[in-house]
């Protein structure tokens, strides 16, 4: 009998301390190769830099961070085959992908398994359809291209615009919303060029912006397009001022593009040149990490981690299917966790709500020139 | 109307990179009726090798060097000695299909080795602009179409003008014959795909500036090439040439007054026009089979 007892105390310890040990597991599905891979390197080293820093101090709750990274390949084909591997895992919480169009195709088979997806796409359309899983780390075209739109208009006085946009859900949804907003404001899109992902060659549609002769250029396509129309620009002497989103003043878009990037200015929801105290930590600890300056991108896969983090400590335990409750309305303070970097709000929809800035490439460098506020 | 000369331009300057490459796709069709498809990233691979002899330390014109040489042994010896002599026995599909085999190999090899992303990489023409009858044409587009035209008629003029070139044309149209006669023809065979691999490693060297060096980049080049080795003529040096000059201007007119949704499309287009009303190619040779 005495011996049973102990045989049964033993066990019942060892439970316990397997379930006090037990991962959190998060499964990441990124843009590792293809068109897209600058977006989903940063976004997975932003991820693994996070989850380090969290374990180091002891995990979530007492229990580690565990990702399993998978690469979409840049296909929303393979994006969606990825997600739907992961989750059959039975993940905590799904991370990711980056592209818009993989968001897109994915975010119905996390929200059916009740799991929330925290990801990095900006096209307006995907927070508007009532999913209740669906989280931004970074703002909504609907709330990027209008504060873009007044900046073409107040500030750049430009009264024809040219608009380049990439033929995705991304480069669309950002159109969209920017040719209604200047349409709104009263300048006029002169040229209005679709691009393709993956484009190399740029000539006729800069020899097309040429012919309109616009006060303005308005460029939205991915990182790597970007840095070629800017090269573009530069060699057929393009004068007109450019304005882009984040994705025409990264990082990475500067050090491809070169010289090229000199003078385009872009909105931008998170840069690592913001002049807030976490951002230039986490730049440093980045930096060190990876020996390379991360993108808006990076950014993005750090917060996501301390988003978790956040909601699962306000929860007080790691319920999956009530996080995505939790996080809706949920303000994080930056003075209570500093991974989150700024003070954030997430709305009922899973967009974001936080400062943003006004930036203009110097000699290489992104240059802050104004912090615009949060929205409420 | 300036704006067609600017698109003219542009699109020579690009129709001159698809040029060279067409060309490889002609001489080694020529001498060893072997279609090569990996030479797309036989164009990609060089800019790669230029920049890791630059990460240990190399100036710029010692990279160069130093890629163009290590092409030549890599795509053009190594590509001959281990790949093609030990398959062209089992026929052309199966080596068709090993080039295709060796395209994802090198893709996925500098995508391991090297990057996913896309990396910068200098040029070797001076950025800005000159005056040609009133307009403002980049340097660079110049510098591009000079270096690739200057490559080509050195070309020809070898395959034309000399002994060399003589028995390369020899080797290639009746290798029995020329045998005979005492022409080496496996030496001249070999020379084709050396020079097939200078003309790679310099259109990578030129157009890397502009489409950046990345692992994928021998995709779309590759194709393009392909398109118009075929529209100028497979057999023919010249055909490729003027293939290549000819996608490239179309692609670039097409963007700019049909559609830039459309512009892939209209080279696949011209391409069965092509292929239904003159299969030998524009300038190509109709070539007679006995059965």
């Amino acid at each position: 009998m005495k011996s049973t007892l102990l045989v049964g105390a033993l066990l019942t310890a060892m439970t316990a301390t397997s379930a006090f040990a037990q991962a959190i597991k998060l499964a990441d599905v990124a843009e590792l190769s293809g068109g897209g891979a600058t977006v989903g390197t940063n976004w997975k080293n932003g991820i693994d830099l996070a989850i380090e820093e969290i374990n180091a101090k002891g995990g979530v709750l007492g229990r580690k961070l565990e990702v399993t990274h998978a690469d979409s390949q840049s296909n929303p084909g393979v994006a969606r085959a990825q997600v739907q591997k992961a989750l059959d895992a039975e993940p905590y919480v799904l991370l990711g992908p980056g592209y818009s169009g993989s968001v897109k195709v994915t975010a119905p088979l996390a929200a059916e398994a009740g799991i929330a997806q925290i990801m990095g796409g900006e096209a307006a359309e995907l927070t508007q359809g009532g999913n209740k899983f669906l989280f931004r780390t970074s703002f909504g075209q609907q709330s990027s291209m209008p504060k873009v739109a007044k900046y073409i208009h107040d500030e750049m006085k430009a009264k024809t615009v040219a608009v380049v946009w990439v033929n995705n859900d991304f480069g669309r949804g950002g159109r969209d919303v920017m040719v209604k907003e200047l349409d709104r404001l009263g300048s006029k899109v002169v040229a209005d060029l679709s691009t393709e992902a993956g484009q190399a060659d740029f000539a006729a549609d800069v020899g097309k912006i040429k012919a309109a002769n616009p006060d303005a250029v308005f460029v939205y396509l991915n990182e790597e397009e970007s840095a070629r129309i800017l090269k573009e620009l530069k060699r057929q002497g393009v004068t007109a001022p450019l304005m882009g989103e984040t994705t025409l003043i990264g990082q990475k878009v500067i050090e491809l593009a070169g010289d090229a990037a000199n003078g385009a200015r872009g909105h931008v929801g998170l840069t690592t040149d913001a002049p807030v105290d976490l951002i230039k930590a986490f730049r440093e600890k980045f930096s060190k990490k990876y020996n390379y300056v991360p993108d808006h991108n990076g950014l993005k896969g750090y917060l996501a981690v301390y988003m978790v983090k956040a909601t699962t400590e306000k929860m007080g335990k790691v319920d999956p299917k009530k996080f995505a409750d939790t996080l809706h309305g949920l303000t994080i303070k930056a003075a209570d966790e500093p991974g989150i970097l700024m003070d954030v709000t997430f709305s009922d929809t899973g967009d974001i709500d936080r400062q943003s800035f006004l930036v203009e490439v110097v000699e290489g460098k992104q240059v802050v020139k104004q912090v615009l506020p949060k929205v409420k | 109307m300036s704006n067609l000369f600017d698109l003219l331009v542009a699109g020579l300057a690009t129709g001159a990179i698809y040029a060279l490459v067409a060309v490889g796709f002609t001489l080694l069709w020529q001498t060893s009726q072997t279609i090569n498809f990996a030479q797309g990233e036989f164009v990609m691979l060089p800019a790669f090798l230029m920049l890791a002899a630059m990460h240990v330390g190399a100036p710029f014109w010692l990279a160069i060097i130093l890629g163009i040489l290590l092409s030549m042994i890599l795509l053009g010896l190594a590509f001959k000695l281990l790949l093609v002599d030990p398959m062209m026995r089992h026929g052309v599909l199966p080596l068709a299909i090993a080039t295709m085999a060796l395209a994802i190999g090198l893709k996925e090899a500098v995508k391991q080795f090297f990057s996913a992303e896309a990396s910068p990489f200098p040029s070797i023409v001076p950025t800005g602009d000159i005056s040609i009858l009133g307009h403002a044409v980049s340097l660079q587009s110049i510098g591009v179409l000079v270096v690739a035209i200057l490559a080509v008629l050195g070309l020809t003029t070898l395959l034309n003008r000399t002994s060399l070139g003589h028995q390369m044309q020899a080797a290639a149209q009746n290798p029995t014959v020329a045998r005979i006669i005492g022409v080496p023809v496996e030496r001249m065979i070999l020379l084709t795909f050396l020079i097939n691999a200078f003309l790679v490693a310099l259109a990578s060297l030129l157009i890397t500036p502009i489409y950046l060096a990345k692992f994928s980049s021998g995709e779309v080049l590759g194709q393009a090439a392909f398109i118009a080795a075929i529209v100028g003529g497979f057999n023919q040096v010249r055909g490729a040439i003027a293939g290549g000059l000819l996608i490239g201007v179309l692609d670039n007119l097409a963007a700019a007054y049909v559609s830039t949704q459309y512009r892939a499309a209209v080279p696949m287009i011209f391409l069965i026009a092509v292929i239904l009303f003159r299969p030998q190619g524009l300038l190509g040779r109709a070539e007679e089979r006995t059965v």
